[in-house]
C-alpha cells in the first residue's frame, strides 16, 4: 500500500476534492472570525449542525438539504446574540450549542441507537460523503474564493475596525450575513469528515498558525489558505496510511504545525 | 456653512436615553473638544454622529457626505495583535472613495502616502501594527481618518493611553491639521487641562445639563462656579 494508491478508490479521491476545497472555504472564512475574536461562532455551529444531523436521519430526510438552512439559520442567530452584550454573548452561544448537541444525542439515542452514524457525525469518517458534495463544495469554495478575491478590502477593513467601516459606508450588517451563512455551508459540508466535535479547527487553526509568523493581513490570508490545504492533505494522507480517523489526523498535524509556526516566532524574537 | 445640524437630539440604547434634547452645530473649520465624565454620553455622541445608532428623537442634517467623515477609534478598542501593515490600514480609509470597484487604484495609493506623510510616518508604511508604540498607533489611526476625508474629523479620547511627550504631540499635530489644513474637527477626551488650550468651542457633558457653546464662556462659567 503506497500513498497514491489511494486515488483508486473512488471514495478516497472524492473525499480528498472535497476535503480540499472545504479546507480552502474554511482556512478563509476564519481569518475574518478568528482576527474578530469570533471563533466561537464556528464552534457553535458545528454542535447546530450535528443536532440537525441527527433529527434528518431519524426522520428520514436528506440530511444536508436539512442541516444547511439550520445552520443558516442558527448563524444568523449567533451573529446578533454576540453583537448583543447584554445577553453575554459567548454564554449564550455556548448554551446553544450544547443544547444542540444534547438534543441531538438524545433523538439518535432513543430511536436508533447510539451506532457508527453517530460515530461518524461526532468524529468524523470520510466514507459518507457522495458525487453530490463534491459539486456542493466546488461552488461553495468557488464563491467564497471569489467573495474574497472581490471583496478583499472590504473584508479588510471590517475585520479590523467594524465601526470604522460602518462610518465609511461599507455594508457591515450585509457582509456579516454573507460571510455567516457561507461559513454554516462549511460546516455542514465538511462536518461528516472531521467530525461535530472537530471541524471548527478547520476554520481556527490556519489563521493562529500563521498570524505566529506572518505580520500582514494579505499574508496571514494566503499563508492560512496554503497551510490549510497542506495540514489536510498530509493528515488524510496519514489517515490512509496508518488507519488512524480522518478528522483527528488532520487536527494533529494543524496542531504540529502551529507549534512549529510558534517555534519559529521564538526563535525569531530570541535572535531579534 | 454649517456641515452638520443637530436639532433637538435624543439619543440611548433600548430604553435607557443617554442624551437627551441636545443641539447644536458644526460649522466648517470648528474645533469642537467634547467632555464628560465616563458614561455620561461622549460615546453615544459619536457613534450618533456616525450613524452608527439611530436618534430616538430629534435629527441630524448632514451637509456633507456622511461618507466624507473620518472616525478615529480609540487606539485601545482595536486589536494590538492584529495582523495588519500600517498600509493595509491606512489605505482602508480609502475604501469610501470604491464605491463599486473592488480594488484599490493609483489615486487612493497616492492619498494614503499622503496622509502618512502630513503625519511624518511615511516610513512606518511597511511595518507591522502589531509592533508599534501606541503613539505610532494613533498616528496611523489617524491617517487611516485622513485618508477617508480631510473635510471632517471625530476623533474618540486621542490622547488615552499616551505618554506626556507623545499626547503633546498628538494634540499639536490635530491642531495644525485644524488650522493649515482647514480640517473641522470634533474631539472626545477627559483629558481636563485639554479645554485650556484646544479649539473653538465644546459641549461639556455635565450632572444634569450638557453645556454647549464657546470655550471662552464655558471658562467663564467654570471660573464664576468655583
Amino acid at each position: 500500500m503506497n500513498l497514491f494508491s489511494m486515488f483508486q478508490y473512488t471514495f478516497l479521491l472524492r473525499a480528498f476534492i472535497v476535503g480540499l476545497l472545504i479546507t480552502l472555504a474554511a482556512s478563509l472564512l476564519g481569518v475574518s472570525l478568528v482576527l474578530r475574536r469570533n471563533a466561537m461562532i464556528s464552534d457553535g455551529l458545528s454542535h447546530v449542525s450535528f443536532g440537525a444531523f441527527a433529527i434528518a436521519t431519524v426522520a428520514n430526510i436528506a440530511p444536508i438539504q436539512f442541516a444547511i438552512p439550520v445552520a443558516i439559520v442558527a448563524s444568523v442567530l449567533i451573529l446578533k446574540l454576540n453583537e448583543n452584550n447584554k445577553l453575554h454573548g459567548d454564554g449564550a452561544i455556548a448554551l446553544l450549542s450544547s443544547s444542540a448537541l444534547a438534543i441531538g444525542i438524545m433523538v439518535i439515542s432513543v430511536t436508533k441507537g447510539i451506532n457508527t452514524d453517530v460515530n461518524n457525525y461526532l468524529f468524523g469518517s470520510i466514507l459518507s460523503l457522495s458525487t453530490n458534495d463534491v459539486i456542493v463544495s466546488v461552488v461553495l469554495s468557488l464563491v467564497v474564493l471569489l467573495l474574497f478575491i472581490f471583496s478583499y478590502n472590504k473584508i479588510f477593513a471590517l475585520t479590523f475596525d467594524q465601526s470604522f467601516a460602518k462610518s465609511t459606508g461599507t455594508n457591515v450588517e450585509f457582509y456579516n450575513i454573507i460571510l455567516a451563512i457561507l461559513c454554516s455551508i462549511t460546516i455542514v459540508l465538511g462536518m461528516r469528515m472531521m467530525g461535530a466535535l472537530l471541524i471548527s479547527a478547520l476554520t481556527i487553526f490556519p489563521t493562529l498558525t500563521t498570524m505566529q509568523v506572518y505580520k500582514s493581513f494579505k499574508q496571514v490570508v494566503i499563508a492560512s489558505s496554503i497551510v490549510g490545504m497542506i495540514c489536510f492533505v498530509i493528515g488524510l494522507s496519514i489517515s490512509y496510511l496508518y488507519a488512524t480517523p480522518s478528522g483527528a489526523s488532520i487536527v494533529i498535524v494543524n496542531l504540529v504545525a502551529f507549534i512549529l509556526f510558534k517555534l519559529i516566532a521564538l526563535f525569531r524574537q530570541a535572535k531579534g | 456653512m454649517n456641515l452638520i445640524n443637530v436639532n433637538h437630539l435624543t439619543l440611548g440604547y433600548e430604553h435607557q436615553k443617554v442624551i437627551k434634547d441636545l443641539s447644536f452645530t458644526v460649522e466648517k473649520g470648528d474645533f469642537i473638544t467634547i467632555i464628560g465624565a465616563n458614561g455620561s454620553g461622549k460615546s453615544t455622541l459619536v457613534k450618533g454622529l456616525l450613524g452608527l445608532i439611530k436618534p430616538m428623537q430629534g435629527d441630524i442634517q448632514y451637509h456633507i457626505d456622511t461618507k466624507q467623515i473620518g472616525y478615529m477609534p480609540q487606539e485601545t478598542k482595536i486589536d494590538a495583535t492584529f495582523p495588519a501593515s500600517v498600509e493595509e490600514i491606512v489605505l482602508s480609509g480609502t475604501l469610501n472613495r470604491l464605491g463599486h470597484r473592488p480594488f484599490y487604484g493609483k489615486k487612493e495609493r497616492k492619498l494614503a502616502d499622503d496622509s502618512l506623510a502630513l503625519l511624518d510616518i511615511l516610513d512606518l508604511k511597511k511595518k507591522s501594527f502589531a509592533d508599534l508604540s501606541g503613539g505610532q498607533r494613533q498616528k496611523v489611526l489617524l491617517s487611516r481618518a485622513l485618508s477617508a476625508t480631510r473635510e471632517l474629523l471625530i476623533l474618540d479620547e486621542p490622547s488615552n493611553n499616551l505618554d506626556f511627550s507623545s499626547r503633546e504631540e498628538f494634540y499639536k499635530i490635530i491642531h495644525r491639521l485644524n488650522k493649515e489644513e482647514g480640517i473641522t474637527i470634533l474631539m472626545i477626551t477627559h483629558d481636563l487641562d485639554m479645554h485650556a488650550i484646544a479649539g473653538n468651542k465644546i459641549i461639556a457633558f455635565e450632572d444634569q445639563e450638557i453645556f454647549v457653546g464657546k470655550i471662552e464662556d464655558y471658562r467663564r462659567k467654570m471660573h464664576e462656579s468655583l
